[in-house]
């Protein structure tokens, strides 16, 4: 067995296995606590808080002007990780042919100089992001391992693919093999870090949006 | 810390009181009280809020602490590092993995000492950084909760605030006020303003609860209380069984004196069929009574609870208020308004206060952030009521006082007790003019045919 095939065999079995169970074991770590009935009255505005989750989990994508002037490049820098990102995970042609046949579904896919502006672009954000890290100083005293791991584990996959799609001088395999494990290991550390974040701002923010739209504070 | 989460370790003898000076408890009995007190009503709520920041630090430029002092520390989220920290090593979903990993450090007691003035002195619990957080977070919560861990394990600041609800936890007031004692003072309040003043009846549809701090610093609050509400024409009673407001113990982290707080008011205003529950000019005591009073006492509330400002917006709705606007010459420079964090950002009536002023004709200029984004003043949390931490609110005063200033008006109308505070001491300390009015005061002075009434 080459490192290739382990890497497309029992590494991706393995990483994809670890991916799932973390996330559930988090995610289920968390939801069995005991919820507490809310026994106040809804507020006069309220939207109740199904409709204050959805409508949160959604509305907290979008910066709030109020903050702008002060935030605005965490803001410029978070979307352009995320939606380059977005845009070579599911517009680049490997990535759409890989979960057609892993799934049966495709899609159109996107012109390849697209997919190499956004890489581009993702690349460029979050060299920014690392550098912002080390030295903006309430990011410095933030930041933790898992901080500066989690960006590096983003970083190498982006990079390597980057490589591979450009059809550089170095051979093919060898970075494929690379940019399928450097996923990998993405994967496998996404439920103990902070990647985790791709499920739990989604989860924290239903969580603010129910409360403050049973209130009717939603704003 | 032990291995075994605290909240599922045998429980020890909870730790008294105490301020952060005393020893006479071993380090680690007040380490493990600390997280059993920050975890107590823990839900998946709070938990996947542990679980979600990004440590992407927007919530720090929310903050006026931060903003106003440029220093990191004052980072909101930071504010909980330490309880955030033992909450990944002991009771999150991979404590075992990370004690083994040595991923997450040991939190030491000295630590949560260093942190007393992180989570007392410059947190407001304004809500403001939730605002901005990405992903939910909101941190006003958590810091509530990492009190309850430091009241646990002795370590709310001793001077005022631990003072006044040690006081509060004893005797059900701030001030120790004996309930004669404040019946006797509303029953002069009533008859230095010439108004009829009910006191205890056996029934009244509107009951509203006082602040002790209106007792003793803003009498004629309470005297526009009663104004207003003989103006209304209902039946109405203060309670002196149910009188005191103010919860001082909510912001020191004290869940026994909060709970008897709450329970008085809601037992007072239930015993004399209350349909209205009328919660003073003060922030705090009004997200408690209105958010949480049902769910400490277990069961749906027999009556509404509304803040002043929209109790008296209803009454407008309703006609049984009627205002005659206020004369302004036309040179004023007009007036502007301070909207509380509790009733505007954290329960959504900015538009209550907005409807009394313009029913009052009022000139407004609002703040350049106002509404659902304005500034806390700076007092919010408790943090009026620290001594030490005079000169750290007045920095963090000092955006209040800016926008203030932006907006060219000469007046700033409140509808809180601890805004209109720490506005008027914030103002003499930085030696402005700007006045500094009770938006019920105005409107009490502002009754139509109110002499008939009163």
């Amino acid at each position: 067995m080459t490192l290739l095939d382990f890497a497309r065999g029992p590494a991706l079995y393995g990483s994809t296995l670890i991916l799932v169970c973390g996330l559930v074991w988090r995610l289920t770590g968390v939801f069995l606590l005991p919820a507490r009935r809310d026994r106040a009255a809804p507020g006069k505005g309220s939207y109740g808080a199904l409709w204050g989750a959805l409508r949160m989990m959604i509305a907290r994508s979008l910066p709030r002007r109020t903050f702008l002037g002060r935030t605005l490049a965490t803001v410029l820098l978070g979307y352009a990780m995320h939606l380059g990102l977005g845009i070579v995970l599911l517009g680049g042609a490997p990535h759409v042919l890989l979960i057609e046949q892993a799934t049966g579904i495709g899609w159109p896919t996107l012109p390849k100089g697209v997919v190499a502006l956004a890489s581009g672009i993702t690349l460029v954000a979050l060299l920014l992001a690392l550098v912002r890290r080390c030295t903006h100083p309430v990011l410095r005293l933030l930041s933790n391992g898992d901080d500066y791991l989690s960006l590096v584990l983003t970083l190498i996959p982006v990079a390597t693919g980057m490589l591979l799609a450009e059809e550089t001088a170095l051979p093919y395999d060898t970075l494929l093999t690379w940019h399928i494990l450097s996923v990998e290991a993405l994967m496998i550390w996404l439920p103990f870090g902070k990647l985790s974040h791709a499920v739990f701002v989604f989860a924290g923010r239903a969580m603010l949006g129910a409360k403050l739209g049973r209130r009717g504070a939603l704003s | 810390m032990t291995a075994v989460p605290p909240s599922m370790s045998p429980a020890s003898k909870p730790a008294p009181r105490r301020i952060a000076e005393s020893r006479s408890q071993e380090d680690r009995v007040r380490l493990d009280a600390a997280m059993r007190g920050f975890v107590s009503d823990f839900g998946p709520e709070a938990a996947t809020w542990m679980e979600a920041c990004l440590h992407c630090g927007q919530c720090a430029e929310a903050c006026q602490f931060y903003v106003e002092t440029g220093d990191p520390k004052y980072t909101p989220i930071w504010k909980i590092e330490p309880f955030k920290q033992a909450y990944s090593r002991e009771m999150g979903p991979f404590a075992p993995l990370f004690r083994l990993l040595g991923l997450t450090p040991k939190v030491s007691l000295g630590e949560l000492e260093r942190w007393q003035d992180l989570l007392y002195d410059s947190c407001n619990m304004c809500g403001r950084c939730s605002l901005v957080c990405p992903a939910g977070i909101d941190i006003a919560d958590l810091v509530e909760k990492a009190r309850h861990g430091m009241f646990e394990a002795g370590l709310v600041p001793p001077d005022y605030l631990g003072a006044l609800a040690g006081k509060e936890r004893e005797t059900g007031s701030p001030f120790g006020i004996p309930k004669d004692a404040m019946r006797q003072s509303l029953l002069e309040i009533g008859e230095k303003h010439g108004l009829a003043m009910h006191v205890d009846e056996p029934h009244a549809d509107v009951v509203p609860a006082v602040s002790s701090i209106d007792l003793k610093m803003y009498p004629d609050s309470i005297a526009a209380t009663a104004r207003v509400l003989n103006h209304i024409g209902v039946s109405w009673s203060f309670r002196t069984d149910g009188f005191d407001a103010d919860n001082v113990s909510l912001t020191a982290g004290d869940r026994v004196g909060q709970k008897r707080v709450t329970q008085a008011i809601v037992e007072a205003a239930t015993r004399c069929g209350a349909k209205v529950l009328i919660m003073p000019e003060c922030g705090h005591s009004y997200t408690e009574m209105r958010w949480e009073a049902a769910n400490t006492v277990g069961h749906a509330l027999p009556f509404r609870v509304l803040h002043m400002s929209e109790y008296l917006a209803e009454c407008l709705e309703a006609g049984s208020l009627r205002l005659r606007a206020v004369e302004t010459p036309a040179d004023s420079p007009g007036v502007t308004f301070h909207d509380p964090c509790q009733v505007s950002r954290r329960s959504g009536r900015s538009d209550a206060p907005r409807a009394v002023m313009a029913a009052l004709g009022l000139d407004l200029h609002e703040l350049a952030d106002h509404g659902p984004d304005s500034w806390c003043c700076g007092g919010g949390g408790g943090v009026a009521l620290i001594n030490r931490a005079k000169p750290l609110r007045n920095h963090a005063f000092a955006i209040k006082d800016r926008q203030v200033a932006d907006s060219g008006a000469d007046t700033v109308y409140v509808s809180c007790t601890g805004c209109r505070q720490t506005f008027e001491h914030g103002f003499k300390d930085l030696g402005r003019v700007t006045k500094v009015g009770s938006l019920l005061d105005l409107v009490a002075e502002q009754l139509e045919e109110r002499e008939a009434k009163a």
